[in-house]
């Protein structure tokens, strides 16, 4: 009997606990609107909404590959699954041509749908919700001033609890804390104004902060490196690994141009974000700038001596000759490197004008993951748009698996004074399959 | 001393495995076809096969080839007996000063040995890192069409004769 009682106790406990939960995570369909009249918008607005989306990089996730712009059908991929982002174009039936203003604000602040369904974290409304209430009018006006595109959006590849929307709620009463960031009075105009972006619009965090277990950025370890598309986001803050310090004007060439000659190309998931940032305005790309080289803080007594002189820290003589005096039988890294990589990256290499950056100020050879460099090596970097830089060519055709992790040894050992990473092997395998698969 | 496969044919070479492949080609093996151009991988003149992919041989050392299969321009066909290929570029006449062009013939052919019906696009991505400096553009993508034609219709002979036996 008191068994029973207690049975029962506990499945009445647990009926209230999920009807509490159920409570909390019911959020209100907003009625759909008639798609709203283009010509209703006031032009100023829209074109500040063009900038604002270009700092937000909305155009990177919610664009596929060969696809119209903001149509989304681009496929994220989580360890919990594929989410697809989704069509933001205003079509009425496929994009969100019938959210109200009211509905978008919601979304973007507190990740719900216009049908009060909860929206995967991976859209990082974490971030979106320090934005303005008029920065984000101002994106609803340029979104819904967009071609109307009909598309689909495919459904997400997701394993059983993960796909039920409910649970989220659970995720955001943990992670999520919804409101605007306001200014800082310690801070200067520049400095809060960077740190607007940084934290909401440009969300750097998102990829740049490692995440837990439910996929949640780790706040003690904000802007401490983290990972995504398979390539690793390096550290934007006192922890970074990079040899030669960043200064507020290079972060800020770098961003601008995709390009800096003191630390190289922008490459992999940088790329499209430096194309945005050489679009929008110059002084929000100086702010975005000197926060990131403020949070980075100054250089340490190791990192100063190698600012600005790379090259300094000994010139790197390519083993081996032409004359045939000496025959090395295998091609082990240190030839490759000769062959391959010295007449491009070296100073005695031959002189063209936009040469690729010594390798001891490279921060990729530094980095704690393998993927940057196993991706840099194999695929080659094509500049950023309207960008100095010249190409570099991949050598997945030239070169095996076993001769890349014989050069990335050579380049790791060579160029800095850190451990071998321990996975070189397996991150060049996935690397080049991704490569191909691409 | 250093064994490497081209064109089919063992040859030895008694060279530093950092030499870029370009010069032993043409300095120790003759084979000529491929040329200097720029030393750095951007302009696709020394583009010869390794193991039917198409590389750069100005930055391949020639110590990473040992152990695949080199294919040149002259392991494609001779004057006398050109590849579809080859005898594409002749017939659309492709050439101005012929500088890019065995480059430009062993990157199209890294495409068609798998794709004998790309789309002009396909074409047109693929020869991307070749350059040409006189403009006979219009003529090398001419030039691959034209070869690609010739592949799809030798190939529906050879098996249209096959099911007739």
């Amino acid at each position: 009997m008191r068994l029973m009682r207690a049975l029962l106790g506990l499945l009445g406990a647990t009926l209230v606990g999920a009807a509490g939960f159920a409570a909390l995570a019911w959020r209100p369909e907003i009625p759909a609107v008639e798609p709203p009249n283009r010509a209703g918008f006031d032009p100023a607005l829209i074109a500040r909404g063009a900038e604002l989306t270009m700092l937000g990089n909305c155009n990177v996730c919610h664009t596929k590959a060969g696809g119209r712009a903001y149509a989304g059908g681009r496929g994220l991929q989580t360890p919990f699954g594929t989410i697809y982002a989704t069509n933001i174009t205003p079509d009425p039936d496929t994009g969100i041509g019938r959210w109200s203003e009211t509905a978008f604000l919601r979304a973007m602040r507190e990740g719900v749908r216009r049908d009060g369904s909860h929206l995967y974290p991976v859209f990082p409304y974490d971030h979106f919700t320090k934005v303005s209430g008029a920065d984000l009018r101002a994106i609803y006006a340029f979104l819904m001033t967009r071609e109307p595109v009909r598309a689909d959006t495919p459904a997400d590849v997701l394993p059983f609890p993960l796909s039920m929307r409910t649970l989220i709620a659970g995720w955001k009463l943990m992670f999520l804390k919804v409101g605007e960031l306001g200014p800082d009075p310690v801070l200067s105009a520049e400095l809060n104004r960077g740190a607007y972006l940084v934290e909401g619009l440009a969300h750097c965090g998102a990829c740049h902060t490692p995440r837990n277990s439910l996929e949640a950025e780790r706040n003690e370890a904000y802007l401490g490196g983290g990972e995504t598309e398979g390539w690793y986001a390096p550290a934007l803050n006192a922890s970074t690994t990079a040899p030669v310090a960043w200064t507020a004007d290079q972060l800020f060439a770098y961003l601008r141009n995709g390009f800096v000659p003191t630390h190289g190309v922008a490459a992999g998931p940088m790329q499209p974000v430096a194309n945005n940032l050489g679009a929008v305005a110059e002084a929000d790309v100086r702010a975005i700038a000197a926060y990131v080289a403020a949070l980075v803080g100054p250089p340490t007594a190791s990192r100063s001596e190698r600012l600005g002189k790379p090259e300094a820290r000994g010139e790197h003589q390519p083993t081996g000759s032409r004359t045939g005096a000496q025959t090395i039988r295998s091609a082990d890294g240190a030839i490759i490197y000769a062959g391959a990589c010295a007449p491009c990256h070296e100073a005695t290499g031959q002189r063209f004008s936009a040469r690729g950056i010594h390798l001891a100020s490279s921060k990729v050879v530094t980095m704690p993951d393998a993927s940057n460099l196993a991706h840099v090596i194999l695929e080659g970097i094509a500049p950023p748009q309207a960008s100095p830089a010249a190409m570099m060519p991949g050598f997945a055709d030239t070169l095996s698996d076993a001769q890349v992790v014989a050069l990335m040894t050579y380049l790791r050992s060579s160029f800095s004074d850190r451990p071998i990473w321990g996975d070189i092997e397996d991150t060049v395998r996935r690397v080049r399959r991704s490569a191909e698969g691409s | 001393m250093l064994t490497l496969n081209v064109n089919g044919r063992q040859q030895q070479v008694d060279v530093d495995a950092t030499t870029p492949l370009l010069y032993v080609l043409r300095d120790d093996l003759a084979l000529n076809g491929a040329k200097f151009g720029c030393g750095l991988g951007q302009c696709g003149a020394c583009t010869v096969l390794l193991d039917d992919k198409a590389v750069f041989a100005c930055i391949t050392p020639v110590g990473v080839s040992e152990g695949r299969r080199i294919t040149t321009l002259e392991g494609l066909g001779t004057a006398d007996h050109p590849n579809p290929l080859q005898r594409a570029f002749i017939d659309e006449q492709a050439a101005q000063c012929g500088f890019c062009i065995a480059g430009m013939i062993m990157r199209a052919q890294a495409l068609l040995a798998h794709n004998t019906q790309p789309t002009e696009k396909e074409v047109r991505d693929h020869m991307r890192p070749n350059l040409c400096r006189c403009g006979t553009h219009m003529r090398i993508l001419a030039a691959v069409r034209r070869a690609a034609a010739a592949m799809r219709s030798a190939a529906n002979e050879t098996s249209s004769r096959e099911a007739r036996r």
